[in-house]
């Protein structure tokens, strides 16, 4: 369902995220409110502040005492009414504030580790060839629909360790929790109803038939000697889906986006193969795909502006690696960038847990797109469309490789 | 010069490990560790630095 919105006039104080001109290029909006406010505000949302500056994007990422994570999709439903549980929320560790949020992570941490997730390049890299391989024969391939969203949700799927046959299904009911995040509480909930049937029968399965993988180590996961609750087990896997999926999408989909407009960077790529731990750093910067939200925790003064309890608080990190006081020439590309403290997997507490894994994809994806397509071009410009909501990157990417 | 990371900043963001592997390595939870004790040679202290210029925490330090 598409909700009828109002266009936004003035960014300063009527923002949207899903306004069209938002979501067709965001970055000359955030530099003008850098320039003008830099905290934007709208009363869409319910209320609802926009820190345009790395500086403000930090000191809140940082400031657990003010503002609380109990929900990190900013949506129409009032967060006072939304009784969300406590302390666990709906998706631990992301949902959780402290000290309950360090519990929670550390559980998870370990299987998200280098040591855990490093292993996996081999199968990321088998399954991008795979992927790659569908489009022999064509000249022009869809690279973001045919090829990078279909990485992330298989990696996760073995992760979880649910069953091989089930990755188109699997697909499909990701695609479902990831794109109702933006939608009212209540259709948001019908449209979880599938996952959570899915997710109880392979919980279930992993309960008979223990292994090793992620869904047996949340199963035996305790906290001071007790179990996990039912809710925190599917709370995470829940989070595992939305938080590792079409964000790495987008920042695959984003990469080759750019790649293929800019012949000399993709030279670059193609010729120096050692540069690409740094260029995926610059392609993180550039893109960061993930915009998160908080909510006020109190009526308060805060970084100039009046804050009311329960205001919303849109967390763009994509907007801090944009500015030019963090960053020595913030709007250029620069692939070989030394220097580079981008903030794309966020800051402080709520570090992206999969980090690690994004990277990975994201490295082995270009690495074997290059290497199959050392020369591409976009197909049509006029066919590219992007997401709307807090995770952005292209959703339909043409490109032409013959 | 000796390298330090502050346990009470860093978060696991994993760019010390990644652009100096000689210098840090991880711990299970994938938080930077210092892997030597002792003075830096030339081509670590550079990737040091490195690592220093590039932790969005700012917890690694390169100091005397």
């Amino acid at each position: 369902m598409t909700i009828e919105k109002t266009p936004v006039r003035d960014f300063a104080t009527d923002f949207d995220h899903t306004d069209p001109a938002w979501v067709a290029d965001p970055y000359p909006i955030w530099e003008e409110l850098r320039e003008r406010c830099p905290v934007a505000h709208t009363e869409r949302y319910g209320g609802a502040w926009f820190p345009a500056t790395h500086a403000g994007v930090t000191q809140i990422a940082k400031d657990t005492e003010n503002f609380t994570s109990r929900t990190v999709i900013m949506n129409d439903g009032r967060p006072d009414e939304l009784a969300l549980p406590s302390p666990i929320g709906v998706a631990p560790p992301i949902t959780s504030d402290p000290p309950f949020h360090q519990i929670a992570r550390k559980l998870i941490l370990p299987a998200f580790s280098p040591g855990a997730i490093n292993p996996l390049e081999p199968q990321v890299r088998a399954l991008c060839r795979s992927l790659l391989e569908r489009g022999s024969g064509h000249d022009v391939v869809e690279a973001s629909w045919d090829y990078a969203r279909l990485i992330p949700p298989s990696v996760i799927r073995q992760m979880l360790g649910f069953p091989e046959a089930d990755t188109d299904v699997f697909i499909d009911i990701v695609h479902t929790v990831t794109e109702s995040v933006d939608l009212p509480m209540d259709e948001r909930i019908a449209a979880f109803e599938p996952i959570e049937e899915y997710f109880v029968r392979q919980i279930e399965d992993h309960q008979a038939n223990p292994r090793d993988d992620l869904t047996t180590f949340l199963l035996n996961a305790e906290i001071d000697g007790q179990k996990l609750a039912v809710e925190h087990v599917f709370g995470t896997m829940i989070l595992i889906l939305v938080a590792g999926i079409d964000t790495t999408w987008s920042a695959i989909g984003s990469s080759l986006w750019h790649l293929a407009q800019n012949p000399s960077d993709l030279e670059r790529l193609v010729n120096e193969p050692d540069l690409m731990p740094v260029a995926i750093e610059e392609f993180l910067r550039f893109y960061a795909p993930v915009t998160m939200a908080r909510l006020v925790k109190h009526d308060m003064e805060y970084l100039g502006v009046p804050m009311k309890e329960y205001d919303w608080i849109l967390l763009g990190f994509p907007a801090a690696n944009r500015d030019p006081a963090a960053f020595v020439d913030a709007d250029r590309f620069i692939i070989d960038r030394a220097e580079n403290r981008h903030v794309a997997f966020g800051l402080g507490i709520h570090r992206c847990a999969g980090s690690n894994l994004a990277r990975l994809e994201l490295r082995v994806a270009l690495e074997e797109f290059i290497a199959r397509y050392p020369r591409f071009s976009l197909a049509d410009p006029d066919q590219v469309t992007w997401s709307q909501g807090q995770i952005r990157g292209p959703r339909r990417l043409p490109i032409r490789v013959g | 010069m000796r390298v330090v990371i502050d346990a009470d900043l860093c978060q696991g963001q994993g760019r010390c490990f990644s652009i100096a592997p000689s210098v840090f390595g991880f711990d299970e939870l994938g938080n930077g560790v210092v892997l030597t004790s002792g003075e830096l040679g030339e081509s670590d202290l550079e990737l040091a630095r490195l690592a220093e210029a590039n932790c969005p925490e700012h917890a690694v330090g390169v100091v005397e």
